[in-house]
């Protein structure tokens, strides 16, 4: 397998970052819907960051990756093994595409043809879903997929588990993972449900200036010609953001988010007008996941408004004939509420 | 430029970029080449051919390829009769250091580009289907030949990855000389072009070459100024740069190689030409160059000294330090780079920019193919149907397995004695002739397009009256999830605004931006909304024509005035509408309901709805009844 670009030497693009990293701390959070033109680095960074994480311990032979130490969330073969020693080994985490045109049957699962029809057995091809789980889901050009599918991903991603009920089968697999969805907002506007369900939003575009596109196009040259060099190089700095990482997702059940902070995102969601409770309760994940990441304590009102932007700017109720931004409104109110 | 001298450069061009690609078919993505069926594009294929080193596989592979083709799949008939998995290697490994040869390619589904460009980017193609896993290299380059009928293009994100975009159509075979080739000097005509040897010499070179940063620079500068946003913009060209270093032989990347790839990658990408400098930039600059000239671009140098600050590339930029003592003497290398890619800008561009064309429409499969492909994927099923299960169309397995019942008495007779390598046979004899799969029947996809009287006779308040009604009937086509397109006619001509899109804030915006005025080319105005439905029912979609005029033409299909004429023109193109039996609505924008209007609307067979009689709600119903009524629902 070859290489992938190392998360730290992303050249910008700091929200985008940001937001993958609180997801990956806490998948909880939700998707990351990431909208902006093309070649803006956004499936780059999903993969860096996958790269990124340490891997993890997976059953050999499971076609889920399922985690042999975990006491929930197995799949029906590995439930059944439990208690007993099973032989695991090291993945990297699993990062997988969703293309555009994936049919349902690639996306869920299917009847294994090659075995229905030489050996008679009904068996369970695993589709997209399935190696997705305990890793990313990356979904490319999310406002142009078909409904149905939005619409499948939706509900697997919010109940963790996959129902395949086709062709004769009934099968129920795990089927947990980060859904990064990218997208070019000038073709298609994705729906309000859809949207709703994604945990933080950011948007991506060239650099505006010069020595920064200078230096994306250096580090992208410098990496194809010597790949190993280039990832020895950036080593040092993906080590730390991955101990810092390690140490975030252990520090997180501990973390406490005050009533006062409860209180400011209420009132900052109150004066936005977003609808339903999901903005509240994103805010307070994100808030808490970044909280991890600083090392900090206790939530404060400083991490509030740092993820308040990607966490409510897709949340807001706005004329679909209108495309201005909503990210402003966001500022706006929070400069209202909590003063310049 | 004279004619001649033009269509050589550009056939020269075409060469150098040929040359390139073999050296680094992977590294520079392809070709996207646009030129009619024939002699020049034939001859230039060839000549590709010639160079790439042998045993270098160059396939030509349909658009309508089918997925398990593409990527490598379980080959499901050779496995039923040999009893045993049999895989087929997809083309995408077969080509792998190779180059992949698209015809037609303007008519690539959106799917299988997403594949291509997923493997252009990795290169590599991961399977995991049919229970075969595993990762494949598939490095290799797109050549995507366009025939340049109608306004279709390949996929734009396909075309974002090739680097090099050459438009021969104006290229005769006269002007084609196969002794012609390319030297290696750069694109000048030499009596000893480059051969295959010499291509194999710069690949083992490439790897060595080195490209210093003032290049690197120079080359974003000139990406940033001409408006090449996207970032494979730069990197292409810097690639491209090398490999032109590379076939020269040298270890170093000089500006001509640079000027080179300014040329074919960043030339055809660009959006805007470089501003020119404004009077009181030049007295910010710390060195001063007594010789700057207007046409001279300051603002597209780069700042090698760091202390100096241009915040905004459009600004100007003070010049280099070090350039001082040469700017006098020698342009530097920017300047040469925004001027080698300012030859490559078409005459027309400035015209087309100052009028914001909007990219043209794409293409899809085509005929019975494309609705036939569409529709089998999504809706109810009603009833099933022999076929492969393949490319999501989903396995009636109870229908399957009745239809290999009678066999298998017969089929056990003929198979005894053979064992396969599971040591039985089968339970079920199921032969390829057996499968079955379901047939679905889903509402297809409506498209509305909106057909804009914008010229003079529609007086400007009927026109705001009719925008808006358009905006209502935006409102109704969020909520149904269709799409819309706008095609806006006046003064000669017609142009399509806006190409089918869901996103009704650009919509909303073409039609806010719609200026009034001039004749009416009402023939043109029908005649482009026809392709339009055309292209759209081709893709699988229904459309729907909505025009908005006051049927009063007074231009013809050719543009010359005359009202008589305009009108004959007039009918003849509702004429045409009429008999591809697209659905249609014609609001008649008219103070009064007059007869040029009805007259049009039953030539065209449309619903005929007057705007004084109709409020923007009685426009909305009469076109959710006019969409209803063509499409049947399930």
């Amino acid at each position: 397998m070859s290489l992938t670009f190392p998360f730290s030497a992303i050249v910008g693009q700091d929200e985008m970052k940001l937001a993958i990293l609180i997801a990956a701390v806490d998948p909880s959070v939700g998707g990351v819907l990431v909208l902006g033109d093309r070649g803006t680095g956004k499936s780059t960074a999903v993969r860096a960051l996958a790269a990124l994480l340490p891997k993890m311990k997976a059953v050999i032979g499971c076609p889920y990756q399922c985690d042999p130490n975990a006491v929930s969330g197995h799949c029906e073969a590995c439930l059944a093994k439990q208690g007993t020693a099973r032989k695991s080994h090291l993945i990297p985490v699993p990062v997988v595409d969703l293309p555009l045109g994936a049919t349902e049957d690639r996306v869920v699962g299917a009847l294994d043809l090659e075995r229905a029809l030489t050996a008679g057995e009904k068996a369970f091809e695993p589709g997209l879903l399935a190696r997705a789980n305990r890793g990313f889901l990356y979904v490319d050009e999310v406002n142009l997929l078909e409904d149905h599918l939005v619409d499948l991903l939706i509900d697997v991603a919010a109940s963790g588990e996959n129902l395949v009920e086709r062709e004769g089968l009934s099968v129920r697999h795990p089927a947990r993972f980060v859904l990064v969805g990218s997208g070019n907002p000038e073709e298609g506007e994705l729906r309000p449900q859809l949207l709703d369900r994604f945990g933080l939003s950011v948007e991506v575009s060239t650099p505006r200036e010069l020595p920064d596109r200078i230096e994306v196009v250096r580090r992208r040259d410098a990496f194809e010609r010597d790949p190993q060099a280039f990832t020895a190089q950036w080593g040092k700095a993906d080590e730390k953001i991955r101990r810092n990482l390690v140490k975030a997702r252990e520090r997180l059940a501990g973390i406490e988010v005050p009533d006062s902070v409860l209180e400011l995102a209420a009132r900052l969601c109150i004066a936005l007008g977003t609808d339903g409770l999901r903005g509240e309760l994103t805010l307070m994940r994100a808030a808490r996941a970044l909280a991890a990441l600083d090392g900090a304590a206790q939530v404060s009102e400083a991490q509030l408004r740092r993820i308040a932007v990607p966490a409510l700017r897709h949340r807001l109720r706005r004329n679909p004939l209108d495309d201005s931004g909503s990210g402003v409104r966001v500022e706006r109110a929070l400069v209202e509420l909590f003063g310049a | 430029m004279a004619a001649p001298v033009d269509s050589l450069q550009r056939w020269l061009d075409a060469l150098q970029a040929a040359a390139l690609i073999a050296v680094d078919p992977h590294g520079l993505g392809g070709v996207a080449l646009r030129c009619a069926h024939g002699p020049v594009r034939d001859t230039w294929l060839s000549t590709l051919r010639a160079l790439l080193p042998p045993g270098t596989p160059m396939l030509r592979v349909p658009v309508q390829i089918r997925d398990d083709r593409l990527l490598g799949g379980l080959d499901l008939a050779a496995t039923l009769q040999a009893g045993r998995p049999v895989a087929q290697t997809g083309v995408m490994s077969q080509v792998h250091e190779g180059l992949m040869v698209l015809a037609m390619a303007e008519r690539l589904p959106e799917g299988t580009a997403a594949r291509l460009c997923a493997a252009l980017d990795q290169g590599e193609i991961t399977l995991a289907r049919d229970g075969l896993q595993g990762h494949h290299a598939a490095r290799f380059g797109v050549i995507a030949l366009d025939e340049g009928i109608d306004d279709e293009v390949p996929p734009a994100r396909l075309l974002e990855r090739l680097a090099f975009q050459i438009d021969l159509q104006s290229v005769a075979p006269h002007d084609v000389d196969e002794r012609i080739g390319v030297g290696t000097q750069g694109a000048l005509p030499s009596a000893d072009p480059a051969g295959a040897e010499d291509i194999a010499a710069a690949r083992r070179m490439l790897p060595r070459v080195r490209i210093n940063d003032d290049i690197v620079a120079a080359l974003c500068a000139g990406a940033m100024a001409l408006g090449a946003d996207s970032m494979r913009a730069s990197l292409l060209a810097l690639r491209a740069a090398r490999a032109a270093a590379a076939l020269d032989g040298r270890e170093a990347v000089e500006s001509e190689d640079a000027e080179l790839a300014a040329r074919l990658v960043l030339g055809p990408r660009a959006t805007r030409l470089p501003a020119a400098p404004a009077p009181e930039e030049d007295l910010e600059a710390t060195a001063p160059d007594p010789s700057s000239d207007p046409p001279e671009p300051p603002e597209s140098e780069p700042d090698t000294d760091t202390e100096t600050d241009s915040p905004e590339s459009t600004a100007a930029a003070p010049e280099p330090a070090r350039a001082d003592a040469e700017s006098a003497s020698s342009p530097t290398t920017d300047e040469l780079i925004l001027e080698a890619a300012r030859a490559t800008i078409p005459a027309g561009l400035l015209a087309q920019l100052a009028s914001a064309v909007s990219p043209p429409s794409q293409g899809g499969p085509s005929g019975r193919m494309g609705i036939a492909r569409a529709a089998r994927l999504r809706g109810r099923p009603v009833g099933t149907r022999p076929g492969m299960p393949r490319d999501g169309a989903r396995l009636a397995l109870i229908d399957t397995l009745r239809a290999a019942a009678p066999w298998q008495t017969i089929r056990r007779a003929q198979v005894r004695g053979v064992s396969s390598s599971h040591g039985t046979r089968p339970k079920v004899e199921v032969r390829a002739s057996d499968f079955r799969i379901a047939r679905l029947q889903d509402r297809a996809e409506t498209t509305t397009i909106f057909v804009v009287d914008a010229s003079g006779s529609s007086a400007l308040h009927r026109l705001a009256e009719a925008k808006g009604a358009v905006e209502l009937l935006l409102a109704d086509c969020y909520v149904r999830r269709d799409r819309v397109a706008v095609i806006a006619f006046r003064g000669r001509m017609a142009e399509v605004l806006l190409p089918p899109t869901r996103s009704l804030a650009r919509a909303k915006r073409a039609l806010a931006g719609l200026p009034g005025g001039g004749g009416t080319p009402l023939a043109a105005g029908i005649d482009s909304a026809f392709s339009l439905a055309e292209g759209i029912a081709r893709r699988g979609g229904t459309p729907v024509v909505v025009l908005l005029t006051d049927g009063r033409a007074n231009v013809s299909r050719d543009g010359t005035g005359g009202r008589e004429r305009a009108e004959s023109d007039a009918q003849e193109s509702a004429r045409a509408l009429r008999s591809s039996g697209h659905a249609s609505l014609l609001i008649d924008t008219s103070p009064q309901a007059r007869a040029p209007g009805l007259h049009l609307a039953q030539a065209m067979g449309a619903v005929y709805l007057p705007l004084p009689n109709a409020d923007a709600k009685g426009v909305s119903r009469a076109v959710q009844s006019v969409s209803a009524g063509s499409n049947p629902r399930s």
